[in-house]
Protein backbone atom coordinates (compact mmCIF):
# COMPACT_ATOMS: atom_id res chain seq x y z
CA UNK A 1 0.00 0.00 0.00
CA UNK A 2 1.53 3.27 -0.65
CA UNK A 3 2.17 6.22 2.25
CA UNK A 4 1.02 9.02 1.56
CA UNK A 5 3.83 10.49 3.60
CA UNK A 6 6.37 8.80 2.02
CA UNK A 7 8.95 11.18 -0.11
CA UNK A 8 8.85 10.04 -3.95
CA UNK A 9 11.61 9.24 -5.25
CA UNK A 10 11.59 9.17 -9.46
CA UNK A 11 13.82 6.45 -10.46
CA UNK A 12 16.23 6.76 -12.92
CA UNK A 13 16.06 4.09 -16.16
CA UNK A 14 19.58 2.89 -14.46
CA UNK A 15 18.30 2.13 -11.11
CA UNK A 16 15.27 0.54 -12.64
CA UNK A 17 17.19 -1.93 -14.14
CA UNK A 18 19.83 -2.80 -11.58
CA UNK A 19 16.73 -2.79 -9.12
CA UNK A 20 14.25 -5.27 -11.65
CA UNK A 21 15.11 -6.44 -14.77
CA UNK A 22 11.92 -8.59 -14.93
CA UNK A 23 10.19 -4.77 -15.44
CA UNK A 24 12.75 -4.01 -17.98
CA UNK A 25 12.42 -7.07 -19.54
CA UNK A 26 7.84 -6.56 -19.74
CA UNK A 27 8.38 -3.15 -20.38
CA UNK A 28 10.92 -4.14 -23.40
CA UNK A 29 8.39 -6.63 -24.77
CA UNK A 30 4.82 -4.55 -25.09
CA UNK A 31 7.30 -1.60 -26.56
CA UNK A 32 8.34 -3.99 -29.06
CA UNK A 33 4.35 -4.45 -30.16
CA UNK A 34 3.49 -1.13 -29.45
CA UNK A 35 5.88 -0.24 -32.17
CA UNK A 36 5.15 -2.93 -34.40
CA UNK A 37 1.23 -1.88 -34.16
CA UNK A 38 2.04 2.19 -34.78
CA UNK A 39 4.43 0.92 -37.56
CA UNK A 40 2.31 -1.57 -39.12
CA UNK A 41 1.45 0.34 -42.56
CA UNK A 42 5.48 0.42 -42.65
CA UNK A 43 6.80 -2.97 -41.82
CA UNK A 44 4.38 -5.11 -42.75
CA UNK A 45 5.77 -6.56 -46.97
CA UNK A 46 1.71 -7.29 -47.48
CA UNK A 47 -1.50 -6.11 -46.78
CA UNK A 48 -3.57 -7.81 -43.93
CA UNK A 49 -6.38 -9.18 -46.77
CA UNK A 50 -4.51 -9.42 -49.60
CA UNK A 51 -4.87 -13.25 -51.34
CA UNK A 52 -1.46 -14.59 -52.56
CA UNK A 53 -0.63 -17.80 -52.68
CA UNK A 54 -3.06 -20.46 -50.16
CA UNK A 55 -1.41 -22.63 -47.70
CA UNK A 56 2.12 -21.02 -48.52
CA UNK A 57 4.76 -22.83 -46.22
CA UNK A 58 7.27 -19.84 -44.31
CA UNK A 59 9.96 -18.82 -46.74
CA UNK A 60 8.41 -19.61 -49.59
CA UNK A 61 7.67 -16.35 -52.08
CA UNK A 62 5.15 -15.06 -54.48
CA UNK A 63 5.05 -15.51 -58.18
CA UNK A 64 6.61 -12.28 -58.35
CA UNK A 65 9.40 -12.98 -56.07
CA UNK A 66 8.11 -10.91 -52.58
CA UNK A 67 8.87 -13.28 -49.37
CA UNK A 68 6.57 -14.83 -47.15
CA UNK A 69 8.53 -15.25 -44.08
CA UNK A 70 5.64 -17.13 -41.92
CA UNK A 71 4.08 -18.56 -44.95
CA UNK A 72 0.63 -17.39 -45.64
CA UNK A 73 -3.42 -19.42 -44.46
CA UNK A 74 -6.09 -20.64 -46.12
CA UNK A 75 -7.02 -18.00 -48.24
CA UNK A 76 -3.56 -17.05 -49.23
CA UNK A 77 -2.51 -13.90 -46.77
CA UNK A 78 0.30 -13.57 -45.36
CA UNK A 79 0.54 -14.40 -41.76
CA UNK A 80 3.30 -12.12 -40.85
CA UNK A 81 1.50 -9.43 -42.29
CA UNK A 82 -1.79 -10.31 -40.52
CA UNK A 83 0.30 -10.65 -37.29
CA UNK A 84 1.42 -7.34 -37.52
CA UNK A 85 -1.80 -5.46 -38.46
CA UNK A 86 -3.31 -7.99 -35.28
CA UNK A 87 -1.30 -6.39 -33.23
CA UNK A 88 -3.05 -3.30 -33.39
CA UNK A 89 -6.20 -4.50 -32.96
CA UNK A 90 -5.47 -6.65 -29.84
CA UNK A 91 -3.46 -3.34 -28.77
CA UNK A 92 -6.85 -0.71 -29.71
CA UNK A 93 -9.29 -3.54 -27.29
CA UNK A 94 -7.27 -4.78 -24.67
CA UNK A 95 -6.27 -1.44 -23.28
CA UNK A 96 -9.91 -0.12 -23.87
CA UNK A 97 -11.47 -2.81 -22.55
CA UNK A 98 -10.01 -2.73 -19.15
CA UNK A 99 -10.27 1.34 -19.32
CA UNK A 100 -13.72 0.96 -19.78
CA UNK A 101 -13.90 -1.68 -16.79
CA UNK A 102 -11.59 0.06 -14.82
CA UNK A 103 -13.80 3.24 -15.13
CA UNK A 104 -16.69 1.58 -13.80
CA UNK A 105 -15.29 -0.69 -11.17
CA UNK A 106 -12.74 2.03 -9.52
CA UNK A 107 -16.30 4.50 -9.48
CA UNK A 108 -18.28 1.92 -8.22
CA UNK A 109 -15.73 0.77 -5.47
CA UNK A 110 -14.34 4.51 -4.70
CA UNK A 111 -18.68 5.27 -3.77
CA UNK A 112 -19.19 1.42 -1.60
CA UNK A 113 -16.01 1.92 0.58
CA UNK A 114 -16.37 5.59 1.36
CA UNK A 115 -20.30 5.46 1.20
CA UNK A 116 -20.82 2.23 2.86
CA UNK A 117 -24.46 1.39 3.89
CA UNK A 118 -27.24 0.59 1.62
CA UNK A 119 -25.20 1.67 -1.46
CA UNK A 120 -22.16 -1.04 -0.28
CA UNK A 121 -24.51 -3.56 0.36
CA UNK A 122 -26.25 -2.88 -3.13
CA UNK A 123 -23.26 -2.88 -5.11
CA UNK A 124 -21.45 -5.70 -3.29
CA UNK A 125 -24.71 -8.08 -3.39
CA UNK A 126 -24.81 -7.35 -7.69
CA UNK A 127 -21.16 -7.60 -7.89
CA UNK A 128 -21.28 -11.00 -6.28
CA UNK A 129 -24.01 -12.02 -8.78
CA UNK A 130 -22.00 -11.16 -11.61
CA UNK A 131 -18.84 -12.90 -9.78
CA UNK A 132 -21.32 -15.86 -9.04
CA UNK A 133 -21.05 -17.04 -13.10
CA UNK A 134 -18.37 -18.50 -14.42
CA UNK A 135 -16.29 -15.65 -16.70
CA UNK A 136 -16.71 -17.83 -19.73
CA UNK A 137 -20.30 -18.47 -19.34
CA UNK A 138 -21.11 -14.87 -18.94
CA UNK A 139 -19.02 -14.13 -22.48
CA UNK A 140 -20.84 -16.87 -24.08
CA UNK A 141 -24.13 -15.26 -22.83
CA UNK A 142 -24.00 -12.16 -23.75
CA UNK A 143 -22.35 -12.62 -27.14
CA UNK A 144 -24.97 -14.54 -28.25
CA UNK A 145 -27.80 -11.98 -26.93
CA UNK A 146 -26.24 -9.23 -28.47
CA UNK A 147 -23.96 -10.42 -31.59
CA UNK A 148 -20.15 -10.55 -31.93
CA UNK A 149 -18.71 -6.69 -32.23
CA UNK A 150 -15.82 -4.71 -31.34
CA UNK A 151 -18.11 -2.73 -28.70
CA UNK A 152 -20.19 -6.03 -27.74
CA UNK A 153 -16.79 -7.16 -26.51
CA UNK A 154 -16.06 -3.86 -24.50
CA UNK A 155 -19.07 -4.24 -22.83
CA UNK A 156 -18.74 -7.61 -22.04
CA UNK A 157 -15.26 -7.22 -20.47
CA UNK A 158 -16.35 -4.18 -18.42
CA UNK A 159 -19.78 -5.92 -17.02
CA UNK A 160 -17.32 -9.34 -16.38
CA UNK A 161 -14.46 -7.33 -15.09
CA UNK A 162 -15.48 -4.58 -12.93
CA UNK A 163 -16.97 -6.63 -9.97
CA UNK A 164 -13.46 -7.39 -9.19
CA UNK A 165 -11.87 -4.23 -9.82
CA UNK A 166 -14.70 -2.62 -7.07
CA UNK A 167 -13.57 -4.90 -4.68
CA UNK A 168 -10.54 -4.70 -4.76
CA UNK A 169 -10.90 -0.65 -4.36
CA UNK A 170 -13.30 -1.27 -1.84
CA UNK A 171 -10.84 -3.07 -0.03
CA UNK A 172 -8.14 0.16 -0.25
CA UNK A 173 -10.93 2.94 0.58
CA UNK A 174 -12.31 1.17 3.44
CA UNK A 175 -8.81 1.39 4.70
CA UNK A 176 -7.86 5.27 3.55
CA UNK A 177 -11.51 6.21 4.23
CA UNK A 178 -10.07 6.76 7.97
CA UNK A 179 -7.01 8.82 7.38
CA UNK A 180 -6.41 12.32 9.02
CA UNK A 181 -6.15 13.74 5.09
CA UNK A 182 -10.08 12.49 4.37
CA UNK A 183 -11.18 13.94 7.50
CA UNK A 184 -9.47 17.17 7.16
CA UNK A 185 -11.19 17.24 3.43
CA UNK A 186 -14.49 16.75 4.95
CA UNK A 187 -13.86 19.38 7.52
CA UNK A 188 -12.88 21.87 4.54
CA UNK A 189 -16.16 21.07 2.96
CA UNK A 190 -15.24 19.70 0.11
CA UNK A 191 -17.34 17.58 -2.34
CA UNK A 192 -17.30 13.79 -1.83
CA UNK A 193 -16.39 13.75 -5.38
CA UNK A 194 -13.18 15.81 -4.95
CA UNK A 195 -12.64 13.53 -2.30
CA UNK A 196 -13.05 10.56 -3.65
CA UNK A 197 -10.83 10.77 -7.15
CA UNK A 198 -8.46 14.20 -5.61
CA UNK A 199 -7.83 12.47 -1.75
CA UNK A 200 -8.77 9.27 -2.17
CA UNK A 201 -7.81 7.64 -5.41
CA UNK A 202 -4.06 8.85 -5.79
CA UNK A 203 -3.35 7.10 -2.77
CA UNK A 204 -4.73 3.87 -3.44
CA UNK A 205 -2.95 3.84 -7.11
CA UNK A 206 -0.26 1.41 -5.67
CA UNK A 207 -1.85 -1.84 -5.69
CA UNK A 208 -4.59 -0.89 -8.28
CA UNK A 209 -1.69 -0.22 -11.06
CA UNK A 210 -0.36 -3.88 -9.89
CA UNK A 211 -3.74 -5.33 -10.42
CA UNK A 212 -4.27 -2.88 -13.90
CA UNK A 213 -0.97 -4.99 -15.90
CA UNK A 214 -1.93 -8.70 -14.50
CA UNK A 215 -5.74 -7.34 -16.32
CA UNK A 216 -4.24 -6.20 -19.39
CA UNK A 217 -2.78 -9.72 -19.76
CA UNK A 218 -5.93 -11.12 -18.31
CA UNK A 219 -8.13 -9.23 -21.06
CA UNK A 220 -5.36 -9.82 -23.71
CA UNK A 221 -6.07 -13.68 -22.75
CA UNK A 222 -9.87 -12.97 -23.18
CA UNK A 223 -9.62 -11.51 -26.22
CA UNK A 224 -7.75 -14.03 -27.97
CA UNK A 225 -10.00 -16.73 -26.45
CA UNK A 226 -13.05 -14.92 -28.06
CA UNK A 227 -11.75 -14.69 -31.20
CA UNK A 228 -10.33 -18.36 -30.93
CA UNK A 229 -13.85 -19.30 -30.06
CA UNK A 230 -15.72 -17.74 -33.44
CA UNK A 231 -17.09 -14.99 -30.70
CA UNK A 232 -14.76 -12.47 -30.90
CA UNK A 233 -14.29 -9.13 -33.52
CA UNK A 234 -15.98 -10.53 -37.46
CA UNK A 235 -13.21 -11.60 -39.86
CA UNK A 236 -11.54 -9.73 -42.00
CA UNK A 237 -9.99 -7.76 -39.62
CA UNK A 238 -6.80 -9.12 -38.98
CA UNK A 239 -7.06 -10.30 -34.75
CA UNK A 240 -4.23 -13.30 -33.52
CA UNK A 241 -7.56 -15.09 -31.75
CA UNK A 242 -9.94 -15.21 -35.10
CA UNK A 243 -6.41 -16.25 -36.79
CA UNK A 244 -6.27 -19.23 -34.40
CA UNK A 245 -9.93 -19.96 -35.13
CA UNK A 246 -9.52 -19.92 -38.67
CA UNK A 247 -6.64 -21.64 -39.28
CA UNK A 248 -7.60 -24.44 -36.51
CA UNK A 249 -8.56 -26.64 -38.66
CA UNK A 250 -5.12 -27.44 -40.86
CA UNK A 251 -3.27 -27.06 -37.61
CA UNK A 252 -2.73 -30.57 -37.97
CA UNK A 253 -1.20 -30.52 -41.65
CA UNK A 254 -0.03 -26.54 -41.64
CA UNK A 255 0.85 -25.83 -37.96
CA UNK A 256 2.50 -22.29 -38.95
CA UNK A 257 -1.09 -21.09 -39.84
CA UNK A 258 -1.75 -20.97 -36.01
CA UNK A 259 1.80 -21.47 -34.29
CA UNK A 260 2.95 -17.92 -35.15
CA UNK A 261 -0.34 -15.67 -33.87
CA UNK A 262 0.26 -18.03 -30.62
CA UNK A 263 3.67 -17.40 -29.90
CA UNK A 264 2.44 -13.65 -30.55
CA UNK A 265 -0.21 -13.60 -27.64
CA UNK A 266 1.79 -15.47 -25.62
CA UNK A 267 5.13 -12.84 -25.70
CA UNK A 268 2.43 -9.94 -25.17
CA UNK A 269 0.40 -11.45 -22.27
CA UNK A 270 4.02 -12.25 -21.22
CA UNK A 271 5.28 -8.51 -21.41
CA UNK A 272 1.84 -7.42 -19.36
CA UNK A 273 2.55 -10.18 -16.20
CA UNK A 274 6.21 -9.29 -16.19
CA UNK A 275 5.81 -5.61 -16.05
CA UNK A 276 2.73 -6.49 -12.98
CA UNK A 277 5.65 -8.96 -11.35
CA UNK A 278 8.20 -5.97 -11.41
CA UNK A 279 6.00 -3.51 -10.10
CA UNK A 280 5.04 -5.73 -7.13
CA UNK A 281 8.81 -6.25 -6.62
CA UNK A 282 9.53 -2.50 -6.26
CA UNK A 283 6.62 -2.06 -4.45
CA UNK A 284 7.94 -4.59 -1.40
CA UNK A 285 10.79 -3.19 -1.55
CA UNK A 286 9.80 0.56 -1.03
CA UNK B 1 -20.12 -24.16 13.15
CA UNK B 2 -23.66 -25.45 12.17
CA UNK B 3 -24.80 -21.62 11.99
CA UNK B 4 -21.13 -21.00 9.95
CA UNK B 5 -22.55 -23.78 7.32
CA UNK B 6 -26.18 -22.14 7.47
CA UNK B 7 -25.18 -18.32 7.14
CA UNK B 8 -22.89 -19.98 4.24
CA UNK B 9 -25.79 -21.86 2.53
CA UNK B 10 -27.90 -19.03 3.05
CA UNK B 11 -26.08 -16.69 0.93
CA UNK B 12 -25.46 -19.42 -1.56
CA UNK B 13 -29.11 -19.91 -2.19
CA UNK B 14 -29.86 -15.74 -2.25
CA UNK B 15 -27.05 -15.62 -4.92
CA UNK B 16 -28.69 -18.45 -7.16
CA UNK B 17 -31.70 -16.94 -6.52
CA UNK B 18 -30.85 -13.86 -7.94
CA UNK B 19 -28.58 -15.54 -10.67
CA UNK B 20 -32.13 -17.20 -11.69
CA UNK B 21 -33.85 -13.54 -11.90
CA UNK B 22 -31.06 -12.57 -13.67
CA UNK B 23 -30.77 -15.52 -15.99
CA UNK B 24 -34.55 -15.46 -16.84
CA UNK B 25 -34.60 -11.56 -17.93
CA UNK B 26 -31.61 -12.19 -19.72
CA UNK B 27 -33.13 -15.18 -21.86
CA UNK B 28 -36.73 -15.15 -21.62
CA UNK B 29 -37.35 -10.89 -21.76
CA UNK B 30 -38.24 -10.84 -25.15
CA UNK B 31 -40.60 -13.38 -26.21
CA UNK B 32 -40.26 -12.51 -29.72
CA UNK B 33 -36.58 -13.50 -30.42
CA UNK B 34 -37.10 -17.01 -28.07
CA UNK B 35 -39.58 -17.92 -30.82
CA UNK B 36 -37.22 -16.87 -33.37
CA UNK B 37 -34.59 -19.29 -31.82
CA UNK B 38 -36.76 -21.87 -31.18
CA UNK B 39 -38.53 -22.10 -34.59
CA UNK B 40 -35.37 -20.65 -36.30
CA UNK B 41 -35.12 -17.51 -38.65
CA UNK B 42 -37.51 -19.06 -41.45
CA UNK B 43 -41.02 -18.83 -39.40
CA UNK B 44 -43.32 -16.77 -40.37
CA UNK B 45 -44.99 -14.23 -37.90
CA UNK B 46 -48.14 -16.39 -37.51
CA UNK B 47 -46.00 -19.83 -36.77
CA UNK B 48 -43.87 -17.55 -34.12
CA UNK B 49 -47.41 -16.78 -32.53
CA UNK B 50 -48.80 -20.36 -32.10
CA UNK B 51 -45.84 -21.68 -30.75
CA UNK B 52 -45.67 -18.62 -27.89
CA UNK B 53 -49.31 -19.10 -26.91
CA UNK B 54 -48.94 -22.96 -26.76
CA UNK B 55 -45.97 -22.26 -24.59
CA UNK B 56 -47.41 -19.78 -22.27
CA UNK B 57 -45.48 -16.92 -23.48
CA UNK B 58 -48.51 -14.59 -23.20
CA UNK B 59 -48.86 -15.30 -19.73
CA UNK B 60 -48.31 -13.11 -17.20
CA UNK B 61 -44.29 -11.93 -16.29
CA UNK B 62 -44.64 -14.04 -12.61
CA UNK B 63 -46.72 -16.98 -13.77
CA UNK B 64 -44.20 -16.97 -16.37
CA UNK B 65 -40.86 -16.70 -13.90
CA UNK B 66 -42.31 -19.43 -11.95
CA UNK B 67 -42.33 -21.68 -14.70
CA UNK B 68 -39.04 -21.07 -15.54
CA UNK B 69 -37.85 -21.66 -11.47
CA UNK B 70 -40.35 -25.00 -12.13
CA UNK B 71 -38.24 -25.96 -15.11
CA UNK B 72 -34.77 -25.54 -13.08
CA UNK B 73 -35.50 -27.22 -10.28
CA UNK B 74 -36.72 -30.36 -12.10
CA UNK B 75 -34.11 -30.31 -14.68
CA UNK B 76 -36.98 -30.21 -17.56
CA UNK B 77 -35.12 -27.90 -19.66
CA UNK B 78 -37.45 -28.98 -22.72
CA UNK B 79 -36.07 -30.43 -26.21
CA UNK B 80 -32.98 -29.33 -27.75
CA UNK B 81 -33.57 -28.02 -31.33
CA UNK B 82 -29.72 -29.19 -32.11
CA UNK B 83 -30.26 -32.88 -30.90
CA UNK B 84 -33.60 -32.88 -31.35
CA UNK B 85 -33.83 -34.72 -27.68
CA UNK B 86 -34.75 -33.67 -24.26
CA UNK B 87 -32.60 -31.32 -23.17
CA UNK B 88 -31.42 -33.40 -20.01
CA UNK B 89 -30.55 -36.50 -21.94
CA UNK B 90 -27.85 -34.50 -24.35
CA UNK B 91 -26.43 -32.93 -21.03
CA UNK B 92 -25.93 -35.94 -18.41
CA UNK B 93 -23.28 -37.84 -20.81
CA UNK B 94 -22.01 -34.65 -21.79
CA UNK B 95 -21.51 -33.92 -18.13
CA UNK B 96 -19.99 -37.13 -17.19
CA UNK B 97 -17.41 -36.39 -20.18
CA UNK B 98 -15.95 -33.11 -18.59
CA UNK B 99 -16.01 -34.91 -15.31
CA UNK B 100 -13.54 -37.39 -16.37
CA UNK B 101 -11.48 -34.85 -17.92
CA UNK B 102 -11.41 -33.00 -14.52
CA UNK B 103 -10.76 -35.78 -12.71
CA UNK B 104 -7.67 -36.61 -14.55
CA UNK B 105 -6.82 -32.76 -14.22
CA UNK B 106 -6.91 -32.72 -10.75
CA UNK B 107 -5.41 -36.22 -10.09
CA UNK B 108 -2.12 -34.43 -11.62
CA UNK B 109 -2.95 -31.12 -10.84
CA UNK B 110 -2.81 -31.18 -6.80
CA UNK B 111 -0.41 -33.25 -5.91
CA UNK B 112 2.20 -31.97 -8.91
CA UNK B 113 1.62 -28.14 -7.48
CA UNK B 114 1.11 -28.83 -3.42
CA UNK B 115 4.60 -30.73 -4.13
CA UNK B 116 6.21 -28.27 -5.90
CA UNK B 117 4.82 -25.24 -3.83
CA UNK B 118 5.82 -26.94 -0.46
CA UNK B 119 9.36 -27.63 -1.55
CA UNK B 120 9.63 -24.23 -2.74
CA UNK B 121 7.91 -22.45 0.51
CA UNK B 122 10.48 -24.47 2.85
CA UNK B 123 13.54 -23.36 1.34
CA UNK B 124 12.31 -19.53 0.13
CA UNK B 125 14.99 -18.31 -2.39
CA UNK B 126 16.58 -21.24 -3.80
CA UNK B 127 17.51 -22.22 -6.97
CA UNK B 128 14.01 -24.42 -6.41
CA UNK B 129 11.97 -21.40 -5.55
CA UNK B 130 13.43 -18.93 -8.05
CA UNK B 131 12.71 -21.13 -10.75
CA UNK B 132 9.21 -22.15 -10.17
CA UNK B 133 8.45 -18.85 -9.56
CA UNK B 134 10.06 -18.34 -12.92
CA UNK B 135 8.23 -20.96 -14.69
CA UNK B 136 5.13 -19.87 -13.77
CA UNK B 137 5.22 -16.44 -14.58
CA UNK B 138 5.94 -18.75 -18.40
CA UNK B 139 3.08 -20.61 -18.33
CA UNK B 140 0.52 -18.57 -17.22
CA UNK B 141 1.53 -16.17 -19.83
CA UNK B 142 0.54 -18.60 -22.86
CA UNK B 143 -3.59 -18.59 -22.97
CA UNK B 144 -5.33 -22.04 -22.86
CA UNK B 145 -5.78 -21.59 -26.58
CA UNK B 146 -2.37 -21.44 -27.85
CA UNK B 147 -0.87 -24.02 -25.61
CA UNK B 148 -3.29 -26.04 -27.00
CA UNK B 149 -1.71 -25.20 -30.78
CA UNK B 150 1.41 -25.19 -29.62
CA UNK B 151 1.66 -28.79 -27.99
CA UNK B 152 -0.44 -30.25 -30.77
CA UNK B 153 2.57 -29.02 -32.95
CA UNK B 154 4.83 -30.51 -30.96
CA UNK B 155 3.31 -33.74 -29.98
CA UNK B 156 1.11 -34.36 -33.13
CA UNK B 157 2.61 -32.29 -35.99
CA UNK B 158 6.65 -32.82 -35.41
CA UNK B 159 6.67 -36.29 -32.84
CA UNK B 160 3.89 -38.02 -34.23
CA UNK B 161 3.25 -39.21 -30.47
CA UNK B 162 -0.29 -38.36 -29.53
CA UNK B 163 -3.37 -38.06 -30.91
CA UNK B 164 -4.64 -34.37 -32.43
CA UNK B 165 -8.48 -34.68 -31.43
CA UNK B 166 -9.93 -36.10 -28.97
CA UNK B 167 -13.86 -37.34 -30.11
CA UNK B 168 -13.38 -40.58 -29.06
CA UNK B 169 -15.01 -41.70 -32.35
CA UNK B 170 -14.10 -45.55 -31.17
CA UNK B 171 -14.62 -45.72 -27.99
CA UNK B 172 -12.95 -44.13 -25.17
CA UNK B 173 -9.24 -44.19 -25.15
CA UNK B 174 -7.07 -42.39 -22.15
CA UNK B 175 -4.73 -41.17 -24.81
CA UNK B 176 -6.92 -38.52 -26.03
CA UNK B 177 -7.43 -37.49 -23.15
CA UNK B 178 -3.37 -36.62 -22.59
CA UNK B 179 -3.23 -33.48 -24.11
CA UNK B 180 -6.67 -31.77 -23.04
CA UNK B 181 -5.62 -32.40 -19.86
CA UNK B 182 -1.99 -31.24 -20.66
CA UNK B 183 -3.28 -28.15 -21.59
CA UNK B 184 -5.06 -27.28 -18.69
CA UNK B 185 -2.20 -27.71 -16.29
CA UNK B 186 0.06 -26.26 -18.04
CA UNK B 187 -1.91 -22.99 -17.72
CA UNK B 188 -3.12 -23.68 -14.30
CA UNK B 189 0.06 -25.57 -12.26
CA UNK B 190 2.23 -22.66 -11.46
CA UNK B 191 -0.67 -20.46 -10.44
CA UNK B 192 -0.99 -23.19 -7.55
CA UNK B 193 2.11 -23.86 -6.60
CA UNK B 194 2.81 -20.31 -6.46
CA UNK B 195 0.30 -19.79 -3.63
CA UNK B 196 1.20 -23.16 -1.70
CA UNK B 197 4.85 -21.61 -1.68
CA UNK B 198 3.39 -18.62 -0.12
CA UNK B 199 1.35 -19.84 2.18
CA UNK B 200 4.21 -22.28 2.53
CA UNK B 201 6.98 -19.25 3.34
CA UNK B 202 4.69 -17.89 5.73
CA UNK B 203 4.07 -21.13 7.81
CA UNK B 204 7.75 -21.58 8.04
CA UNK B 205 8.40 -18.58 9.66
CA UNK B 206 6.25 -18.64 12.40
CA UNK B 207 7.40 -19.08 16.00
CA UNK B 208 5.50 -22.53 16.34
CA UNK B 209 7.54 -24.11 13.48
CA UNK B 210 10.94 -22.24 15.32
CA UNK B 211 10.07 -24.05 18.49
CA UNK B 212 9.50 -26.99 17.03
CA UNK B 213 12.64 -26.76 15.43
CA UNK B 214 14.97 -25.69 17.94
CA UNK B 215 13.12 -28.76 20.02
CA UNK B 216 15.26 -30.76 18.01
CA UNK B 217 12.07 -32.69 16.05
CA UNK B 218 13.18 -33.94 12.73
CA UNK B 219 12.43 -32.08 9.45
CA UNK B 220 9.90 -34.15 8.26
CA UNK B 221 7.71 -34.43 11.15
CA UNK B 222 7.96 -30.45 11.28
CA UNK B 223 7.24 -29.82 8.02
CA UNK B 224 4.19 -32.51 8.05
CA UNK B 225 3.32 -32.39 11.55
CA UNK B 226 3.44 -28.80 12.04
CA UNK B 227 3.72 -26.92 9.00
CA UNK B 228 1.56 -28.78 6.38
CA UNK B 229 -1.85 -28.18 8.48
CA UNK B 230 -1.74 -24.78 8.37
CA UNK B 231 -0.06 -24.11 4.87
CA UNK B 232 -2.56 -26.09 3.20
CA UNK B 233 -5.30 -23.90 3.78
CA UNK B 234 -5.27 -21.28 1.22
CA UNK B 235 -4.60 -23.90 -1.31
CA UNK B 236 -7.66 -25.74 -0.30
CA UNK B 237 -9.39 -23.30 -1.05
CA UNK B 238 -8.06 -21.77 -4.54
CA UNK B 239 -8.37 -25.46 -5.42
CA UNK B 240 -12.62 -25.36 -5.09
CA UNK B 241 -12.12 -21.68 -6.92
CA UNK B 242 -10.44 -23.11 -9.60
CA UNK B 243 -13.85 -25.19 -10.64
CA UNK B 244 -14.49 -21.31 -11.83
CA UNK B 245 -12.36 -21.42 -14.08
CA UNK B 246 -11.85 -24.75 -15.15
CA UNK B 247 -15.14 -24.36 -16.71
CA UNK B 248 -13.42 -21.42 -19.18
CA UNK B 249 -10.61 -23.92 -19.83
CA UNK B 250 -12.71 -27.37 -20.84
CA UNK B 251 -14.87 -24.62 -22.62
CA UNK B 252 -11.10 -24.19 -24.91
CA UNK B 253 -10.05 -27.24 -25.13
CA UNK B 254 -13.30 -29.39 -25.40
CA UNK B 255 -13.98 -27.09 -28.73
CA UNK B 256 -10.32 -27.36 -29.69
CA UNK B 257 -9.81 -31.10 -29.62
CA UNK B 258 -13.30 -32.26 -30.11
CA UNK B 259 -14.24 -33.61 -26.93
CA UNK B 260 -17.68 -34.27 -26.64
CA UNK B 261 -18.01 -32.62 -23.01
CA UNK B 262 -20.15 -30.34 -21.11
CA UNK B 263 -17.56 -27.49 -22.48
CA UNK B 264 -18.02 -27.80 -25.90
CA UNK B 265 -21.84 -28.45 -25.62
CA UNK B 266 -22.49 -24.88 -24.33
CA UNK B 267 -20.61 -23.09 -27.15
CA UNK B 268 -22.39 -25.63 -29.42
CA UNK B 269 -25.53 -24.37 -27.91
CA UNK B 270 -24.61 -20.76 -28.36
CA UNK B 271 -23.19 -20.79 -31.73
CA UNK B 272 -26.49 -22.53 -33.14
CA UNK B 273 -28.76 -20.20 -30.72
CA UNK B 274 -30.62 -23.66 -29.41
CA UNK B 275 -32.17 -22.06 -25.91
CA UNK B 276 -33.36 -24.71 -24.24
CA UNK B 277 -29.96 -25.87 -24.33
CA UNK B 278 -28.20 -22.85 -23.79
CA UNK B 279 -30.33 -22.35 -20.62
CA UNK B 280 -29.86 -25.39 -19.23
CA UNK B 281 -25.80 -25.21 -19.38
CA UNK B 282 -25.61 -21.92 -17.97
CA UNK B 283 -27.86 -22.97 -15.12
CA UNK B 284 -25.78 -26.45 -14.58
CA UNK B 285 -22.50 -24.22 -14.76
CA UNK B 286 -23.59 -21.70 -12.07
CA UNK B 287 -24.60 -24.10 -9.39
CA UNK B 288 -21.43 -25.94 -9.99
CA UNK B 289 -19.73 -22.39 -9.42
CA UNK B 290 -21.85 -21.69 -6.42
CA UNK B 291 -21.32 -25.07 -4.77
CA UNK B 292 -17.82 -25.20 -4.98
CA UNK B 293 -17.83 -21.78 -3.86
CA UNK B 294 -19.89 -22.55 -0.96
CA UNK B 295 -17.74 -25.74 -0.12
CA UNK B 296 -14.78 -23.84 -0.23
CA UNK B 297 -16.46 -21.58 2.66
CA UNK B 298 -17.25 -24.02 4.93
CA UNK B 299 -14.46 -26.13 3.82
CA UNK B 300 -12.28 -23.08 5.34
CA UNK B 301 -14.14 -22.39 8.04
CA UNK B 302 -14.05 -26.48 9.07
CA UNK B 303 -9.84 -26.55 8.17
CA UNK B 304 -9.25 -22.73 10.26
CA UNK B 305 -9.56 -22.92 14.03
CA UNK B 306 -9.62 -18.95 14.02
CA UNK B 307 -13.18 -18.69 11.81
CA UNK B 308 -14.47 -21.94 13.36
CA UNK B 309 -14.24 -20.02 16.90
CA UNK B 310 -15.56 -16.55 15.90
CA UNK B 311 -18.40 -18.11 14.10
CA UNK B 312 -19.20 -20.27 17.05
CA UNK B 313 -19.68 -17.05 19.03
Amino acid sequence: MTDATKAQTTPTLRSLLAESPILIAGLSILGFWLMVAILAPWIAPFRPNENLVPMALPGQRTPDGRLMLLGADHLGRDVLSRIIYGGRTVLTYAPLATLCAYSVGVTLGLIAGYKGRWIDELLSRFADLVLAFPVIVLYIVIIQKFGASGLNILIAVTLASSPGIMRLVRGVVLDLRTRAYVSAAQMRGESTFYILFVEILPNARGPLIVDACLRLGYVTITIGTLGFLGLGIPPPTPDWGSMINESRHFALVFPHMAVFPCLAVSSLVLGFNLIADGLRELSLAD
Amino acid sequence: MARLIAQRLFNSAVSIALVSIALFLIFELSPETVAADALGQYSTREQRDLWLAANGYFEPMHVRFLDWVRRCVTGEFGQSRLYNRPVSDVLGPRLAASATLAALFFSVLIPLSLGLGIAAGMREGSMLDRGISFASILTTSVPPFASAVLLTAIFVFWLGLLPGTSSMVDGFRWKELILPAAVLLLYDFGYLARITRASMADVMQTAYIRTAALKGLPDWWIIFRHALRNALIPPFTVIMLQINWLIGGVVVVEFFFAYKGFGSLILEASLTHDLFLLQACTAVSVLLAVGTQTIADIGYGLLNPRIRVAAAK
